[in-house]
């Protein structure tokens, strides 16, 4: 058994703990880096952000060239080749990716331990390796980066390959004929979109009333509109009471208003939710506290309770997001260095990459009626934007939400193609504090799908070039 | 019938104020007269109370937003007769109840003071500045709080937060150090400050900031001013006003300011200038249920001691009613704090700023006293003058003090000099 020391230890390397690492090293700090995968990056990169995007994106070229026959060019129906896709987005995108944080980490000083971190204390952590032999180290500081993993509850267990997480849907084992979708958010949605492209019938069960509950609704309808063209079917207000495994499928019992109550299908993706992990790696030896969520409790500079231990992303807290987990990475590292960093970012934008994509920042509507705070809302319908007909794509809609006082932007919400590029823009200008005359007098380049944010500012004084409100 | 509840009345000339919390919910069955929200103006937050009785049915305004005078807030289903007026658009006396910060300050409210804070500050929006400026704060070890911004819509800028750290500009702020966790040490218990009590500790964090204070100390010998008091109390006739030791010492205070006219003043910070008033109100700090009141009386100079103890007693009542207006509650030149009926030796008020004196009244003891080499048994009030020290020296404050003490006890001289 080997013991060794190091000065920081950080326990996961997805986009939390590997930033974390780095910015450690940069810092001068000697860095070890504990990461169980096979290859560093985390769910994000192995699982998650990078592979999902990949899928889309080949999802997003099949509805392209199948709509485009409407303008005067028509494809063939394409050939899917599912081992060759699946091989893409393993080795050219995964695999790529995931080998820039070796070479990264190797070019930084970066100790890279590929183990399983448990800790035995406060100072120690023991690490076993694939072989199943274990080392102890002993760290001055540590940061902890587990992240979190997808919610199954028991009674959609059955230990049948069929029943898969998201995980299991990014393998891509085959293209099934009818695919349930169980959980109306994000995860469900982009992976509905993307087995959908490819030929399977989807069907999209919610409990709430809502896809992507708690998104704003002027933005969820149009994609909403678009899903259920794409899907075979949407259920709101519907619970998956039981799975139960047959040879023919999987049978779901359903329970919703004018819902059959038992379908079968040939495979099914649970996607109700994510949770933190905070088992199984002796986070009691540490003496860290959990808050009643499950969640590290941690405070401005990510500290725990236990003053030489730090938290960052999933973990830490919602909203579990990989940009801000990468955020509080730095911040973690600054302050343990004594720098006077801060997690007291305004704008943490989400973006949903479904088609049209979904993306927001900062204060919403309802945030803003929660709060009891008096809010304008002003709205750009991308039906009036130029770029947005030339791609065939007029439902996306921007919207602007400004504090009536002093015309601050607070909030910044888009639907349409390109939304989630678009969200850079708006996080900025929520960040630092932007006001609407501020967007309004930049000058966005023309033609493009950004003029809607320009023009968007523009209506919180008078009208938008391009659009008319008849006077009150 | 449901009837709308109308803020007629934010205060006198106040045009229009934000509403700062909504204190009920749809839903709740509220008493004639509870405070349904408090409104801050630019010069307090005050709580409105709603006249009627009844059930909340719709809140028609939200926090942060600006009303007027007149503006329908919220609209119940009444339960029994209303307690003030039977139409909907009852008057509606907006009733200052500014929270008390601690006993030990008494002298302090937040009438006066203008709130520091950044125009968005007291909403719950993030203060409006970008992670740039944030950090340079944090390295500064500035309270961007503390900071008023110049860039549009008040964001604060980098230049901003470096002319504070200069000095010059709003921020003297210090960065709070973090607290530790108290519950290692034993079970604690945390009470949200109301907006109230939040608006009082900053105006009373800037007056503390702001003035260079000093206390002076000294003793009146008022044995025979307050025998004197008491024989006319006690052969007044009924409905006689009660003339009280408060009533004396403000007409003692103002023959001091008139001869100390610096003491009734305030100081223009930006152009380097003392105003001097030529009018005499004074504030003088009432304990009521909701908090410390500091209801000002006008034109000390011109009104006998007896309208004094009238207008104190009326004022009084009217601060524990909570029927105070915000014009009763403007205005103030001077302070005085009268804790004489609680106890105590000495203590140090805080200025009531933009004053710059306030007087601190504690409770009277029989001390010894050598007189003429004899031993005498005398009634002694302890006073407590804090004054901004930047437009009052330590001398002039000492004189003033002396003379207030001279005159406290000699009835004649005070009957001479008022």
């Amino acid at each position: 058994m080997a013991d060794t020391k190091t000065q920081l230890l950080v326990l996961g390397g997805g986009p939390g703990g590997y930033p974390a690492a780095f910015e450690a090293a940069d810092h001068g700090m000697q860095v070890t880096l504990v990461d169980e995968g096979a290859q560093p990056g985390g769910v994000c990169l192995n699982r998650g952000c990078i592979p999902s995007k990949a899928l889309l994106h080949m999802a997003k070229l099949i509805n392209e060239t199948r709509e485009s026959a409407e303008h005067g060019l028509t494809f063939a129906s394409p050939k899917i080749d599912i081992a060759k896709l699946r091989s893409w987005k393993d080795t050219s995108v995964v695999g790529k990716l995931t080998g820039g944080i070796r070479e990264l980490c190797r070019l930084r000083g970066v100790n890279l331990v590929t183990a399983r971190g448990t800790f035995l204390d406060a100072n120690t952590i023991e690490v076993k390796h694939a072989d199943g032999k274990t080392d102890r180290i002993s760290f001055e500081k540590a940061i902890i980066a587990t992240g979190s993993s997808p919610a199954v509850p028991p009674v959609f267990q059955l230990g049948d390959p069929r029943v898969m997480d998201s995980t299991g849907a990014l393998e891509l084992a085959d293209i099934p004929g009818s695919l349930l979708v169980v959980g109306g958010g994000y995860i469900g949605l982009e992976m509905g979109t993307v087995y959908a492209a490819f030929g399977s019938k989807v069907t999209v069960v919610e409990l709430t009333p809502d896809l992507l509950p708690g998104a704003d609704r002027d933005l969820v309808r149009p994609l909403q509109k678009r899903l259920e063209k794409q899907f075979t079917a949407i259920h709101l207000n519907t619970k998956v009471e039981a799975l139960k495994a047959t040879r023919s499928g999987i049978e779901a019992t359903l329970a919703g208003e004018g819902v059959a109550p038992k379908q079968t299908f040939d495979r099914v993706l649970v996607s109700i939710g994510r949770r933190p992990n905070n088992k199984g790696f002796g986070l009691e030896a540490t003496g860290v506290a959990l808050d009643e969520k499950g969640f590290i409790k941690v405070d401005g500079q990510r500290r725990t309770n236990v003053p030489h231990i730090y938290a960052i992303g999933d973990i830490a807290g919602e909203p579990m997001l990989a940009h801000k987990a990468t955020r509080e990475a730095k911040v973690a590292v600054e302050a343990m260095n004594g720098g006077p960093a801060e997690f007291d970012n305004m704008a943490i934008p989400a973006v949903v990459f479904t088609d049209p994509e979904v993306a927001w920042v900062g204060m919403m509507e309802r945030e803003a009626a929660a709060k009891n705070i008096e809010v304008k809302v002003v709205k750009f319908n991308w039906a009036a934007s130029g770029r947005a007909i030339t791609l065939a794509r007029s439902e996306g809609l921007t919207k602007l939400i400004v504090d009536p006082k002093t015309e601050r932007i607070l909030g910044v919400g888009l639907v349409g193609v390109g939304a989630g590029e678009m969200i850079g823009e708006a996080a900025l200008a929520v960040e630092t504090a932007c006001v609407a005359r501020d967007l309004a007098e930049t000058i966005h380049a023309h033609p493009t799908l950004s003029e809607t944010i320009m023009e968007a500012a523009e209506s919180v004084y008078a009208q938008a070039t391009h659009s008319y409100r008849p006077k009150r | 019938m449901a009837i709308e509840f109308k803020a007629d009345n934010l205060g006198d000339g106040v045009k229009s104020g934000d509403v700062a919390s909504i204190m009920v919910a749809v839903g709740d069955t509220i008493e004639a007269d509870q405070i349904v929200m408090e409104i801050e103006t630019d010069k307090a937050v005050l709580g409105l109370p709603c006249p009627h009785a009844g059930t909340v049915t719709a809140i028609l305004v939200k926090k942060g937003q600006t009303i007027k005078p007149g503006q329908p807030v919220l609209s119940l289903e009444p339960s029994g007769a209303p307690a003030a007026s039977v139409n909907g658009g009852a008057k509606a006396g907006v009733v200052a109840a500014i929270a008390a910060p601690a006993k030990a300050a008494p002298a302090s409210t937040a009438t006066i003071a203008r709130a520091p804070l950044p125009e968005s500050g007291g909403r719950d929006l993030p203060l409006p500045a970008g992670p740039a400026t944030r950090r340079l704060a944090r390295e500064l070890g500035l309270n961007l709080a503390s900071i008023n911004g110049t860039g549009s819509g008040g964001r604060i800028t980098l230049e901003d937060v470096a002319r504070a750290a200069a000095g010059g500009g709003g921020g003297r702020g210090v960065v709070e150090p973090p607290l530790p966790d108290f519950a290692q040490f034993g079970p604690v218990d945390r009470q949200a400050f109301s907006k109230l009590q939040k608006t009082a500790a900053n105006n009373l964090t800037l007056a503390w900031q702001l003035i260079p204070h000093v206390t002076q100390h000294d003793l009146s010998d008022i044995t025979e001013t307050e025998a004197a008091r008491k024989r006319f109390v006690e052969t007044a006739p009924k409905g006689t006003p009660k003339v009280t030791m408060t009533a004396l010492a403000m007409k003692a205070a103002v023959a001091c300011l008139k001869e100390f006219p610096q003491f009734n003043a305030s100081y223009d910070s930006s152009k380097a200038e003392v105003v001097l008033k030529r009018y005499y109100n004074i504030g003088v700090a009432v304990d009521t249920p909701t908090g410390l009141l500091v209801p000002v009386i006008r034109n000390v100079d011109q009104k006998s001691v007896l309208q004094l103890a009238a207008e104190l007693t009326e004022l009084a009542g009217k601060a524990r009613d909570r029927k105070l207006q915000m014009s009763d509650m403007q205005g103030g030149t001077f302070t005085i704090t009268n804790l004489g009926g609680v106890g105590g030796t000495a203590f140090t008020p805080i200025v009531n700023y933009p004053e710059v004196a306030i007087l601190g009244m504690s409770r009277s003891q029989k001390q010894l006293q050598l007189i003429a080499g004899d031993l005498s048994e005398r009634l002694m009030l302890p006073l407590s003058l804090s004054y901004d020290h930047r437009v009052i020296n330590g001398a002039d404050a000492a004189r003033f003090t002396v003379k207030l003490a001279n005159m406290l006890s000699d009835a004649f001289r005070l009957l001479i000099e008022c």
